[in-house]
């Protein structure tokens, strides 16, 4: 097992703010929305040097989503930003109108996302946008795993022309990718190479990944590790030439089982080579209050729960 | 365009209608009907626009359609000023077309730069891209278009509030006050009375318009771009008659989106004057 460590833990939001930074910095057609969540948002720097270039919205999300529409047909580049829950779920229909079917540029860069919001509750930890994002034809969605990771997605999609759904999270979790990476969108990350067991993560469940198959090397299972922190478009290739090896996957996200990563992979595996899969996500169900390392623990979305999850898979394998 | 030429086109533009609603036997002609002088007035006199498409819309007037059911008018008009040829009217609803049920940017239609349909998004496009061309220091403006019956959607409410706060003066937004939506009068779906007074205290400066009138639209037109620059986005309340131009279809909701059949559309047509050569 290649061997990850690091020096500093930083929140994947702040990865989004520092992106920003430099995006403020180095483009002048990117401009900035948030609907009252800017300290949430990181992105105080950026207002700071480019004041004329953010607008905020206050607690009016629909119109933020709009407006940002509006911004990019002159050319452009909004960012909307607000919690994962009222960038997706509540303005659907503002994302499926005005953004995905008019094929707008419009980057909608969300924090808070999954269970690890914590303590503020279900009301708020969205577990189903990614799911409805990726329904959306056209539309891009990314899932980052840690600071320098989501500070290069940030960068990369201000490149790319059009509708993209960036999706970060709230807690501290440790620096692991390299801080001079390129994001490429749609490019899967070889995290371990292996041969016993493919393991597929986004978002937070990457270092929890990483962290299982440490301990899975140390029984003398290799397990081959894949960071897919671009949902769609699926880098389906990298999939299929994974477990043509290991004939066996877990996927691992924060998110429903229902809609998710794990269901992209499914579908892939469904009609191209059929190898059993296990599930590590929430099970159909709301979230609730409690502190992020306790919420992924109750729920199975942690490091154990992901050992568990390929013991169960290379069962059904052999 | 003077005013009488003004008004020979709106009368092709009215033919354009309701022959595109009767062709496909489906669609949205009372409200199409009602707001014909405005479109008319905006793309043969007021705005600044090149009708070689080009989305971004560089140093031109734009315009957005909110309620996008009336979009046989927005059809009609911006292949009457140029942008597509008019045989393709005869496409209208049907499958393959560009001219979808709702305009669209999907199918590429010149002169269409966003999707409407889903009600009370437009107003909030609209300030977007006004926001987009002061940040580029263009001396144009943004039109919005919206019905009465579509002020029911809270969206609108957010981007009223929104106008003046962020000083949006680079932006007119047209209220249709037909006075109906599809389950009947206004005022017993959802009454919005006192609309005027609504968003003058949101903090818009407010115009009144006779909107089946072509010499008061080209003048209240004028006044709202005379306003603009001034720090506060501009609302025009257009009084109009659902069905405007054709007598069977006026005084009620009926015709919001039924299509006439042959008899119908004769009676129609007979009452409007081919002025252009229709499709």
């Amino acid at each position: 097992m290649k061997k990850y460590t690091y020096t500093e833990s930083k929140d994947t939001r702040s990865g989004f703010g520092a992106g920003m930074t430099e995006l403020g910095r180095t483009n002048p057609n990117v401009v900035a929305l948030c609907a009252d969540l800017v300290g949430s948002l990181k992105i105080e720097t950026f207002i700071k040097e480019n004041p004329e270039r953010f607008f905020q919205c206050g607690i009016a999300e629909a119109n933020m989503i709009g407006i940002s529409a509006g911004l990019s047909i002159a050319g452009h580049i909004p960012f909307a930003t607000t919690f994962a829950n009222f960038g997706s779920g509540r303005v659907y229909d503002q994302i499926r109108q005005s953004v995905a079917y008019s094929n707008k540029n419009v980057k909608i860069a969300v924090s808070h996302a999954g269970l690890t919001l914590g303590e503020d509750g279900a009301t708020h930890q969205i577990l189903e946008d990614i799911g409805m994002m990726k329904m959306l034809p056209g539309m891009t969605v990314i899932n980052p795993c840690d600071f320098n990771q989501t500070k290069a997605a940030t960068i990369a999609v201000a490149n790319y022309k059009g509708p993209v759904y960036l999706r970060f999270g709230r807690p501290v979790i440790p620096v692991f990718t390299s801080p001079d990476q390129v994001f490429e969108i749609g490019k899967a990350w070889m995290v371990n190479e292996g041969t016993d067991v493919t393991i597929v993560a986004t978002g937070h469940l990457v270092w929890e990944a990483i962290q299982a198959g440490e301990k899975l090397a140390e029984e003398g299972i290799n397990a081959e590790i894949i960071n897919i922190h671009t949902i769609k478009p699926l880098d389906t290739e990298a999939i299929l030439k994974s477990v043509a090896k290991t004939r066996c996957i877990v996927t691992a996200e924060e998110h429903n089982r229902i809609g998710g990563l794990g269901d992209s992979v499914a579908q892939l595996l469904i009609t191209k080579d059929l190898v059993p899969q296990e599930y590590v996500a929430v099970n159909d169900s709301f979230g609730e209050s409690g502190k992020p390392a306790e919420l992924m623990k109750k729920y199975g979305l942690d490091s154990a729960s992901i050992i568990e999850a390929v013991k169960r898979v290379m069962k059904r394998r052999n | 365009m003077n005013i009488t030429e003004l008004e020979k086109t709106a009368s092709q533009v009215r033919r354009d209608i309701v022959r595109m609603v009767h062709a496909c036997q489906s669609g949205h002609p009372g409200g199409s009907l009602g707001c014909t002088d405005l479109l008319v007035a905006l793309y043969f006199n007021t705005m600044k626009h090149n009708t070689q498409f080009n989305m971004l819309g560089t140093d031109e007037d734009l315009f957005f359609l909110s309620n996008g059911h009336i979009s046989p008018v927005f059809y009609s008009v911006l292949s009457r000023s140029g942008y597509y040829p008019k045989e393709e009217m005869k496409t209208f609803r049907k499958l393959n077309s560009r001219l979808q049920g709702h305009p669209t940017t999907h199918e590429h239609l010149p002169g269409i730069r966003m999707s409407a349909g889903s009600l009370g998004q437009g107003l909030s496009v609209g300030i977007g891209a006004a926001l987009s061309k002061k940040l580029k220091k263009e001396n144009t403006l943004v039109y919005v278009l919206m019905g009465d019956g579509e002020q029911d959607e809270g969206q609108i409410w957010e981007a009223l509030q929104f106008a003046p706060h962020h000083k949006v003066d680079n932006l007119i937004a047209v209220v249709d006050v037909n006075g109906q939506q599809i389950d009947g009068p206004t005022e017993k779906v959802m009454s919005n009375r006192n609309l005027e007074d609504k968003y003058k205290a949101f903090g818009w400066q407010v115009l009144k318009m006779k909107g089946n009138n072509m010499a008061d639209v080209v003048k209240v037109l004028a006044e709202a771009k005379a306003s603009t620059g001034k720090g506060v986005p501009i609302a025009i309340m257009m009084q109009t008659e659902m069905g405007a131009g054709v007598d069977f279809m006026m005084g009620s909701n009926k015709w919001h989106g039924i299509a006439p059949n042959d008899e119908q559309l004769a009676a129609a047509l007979a009452q409007l004057p081919e002025t252009l050569g229709d499709f």
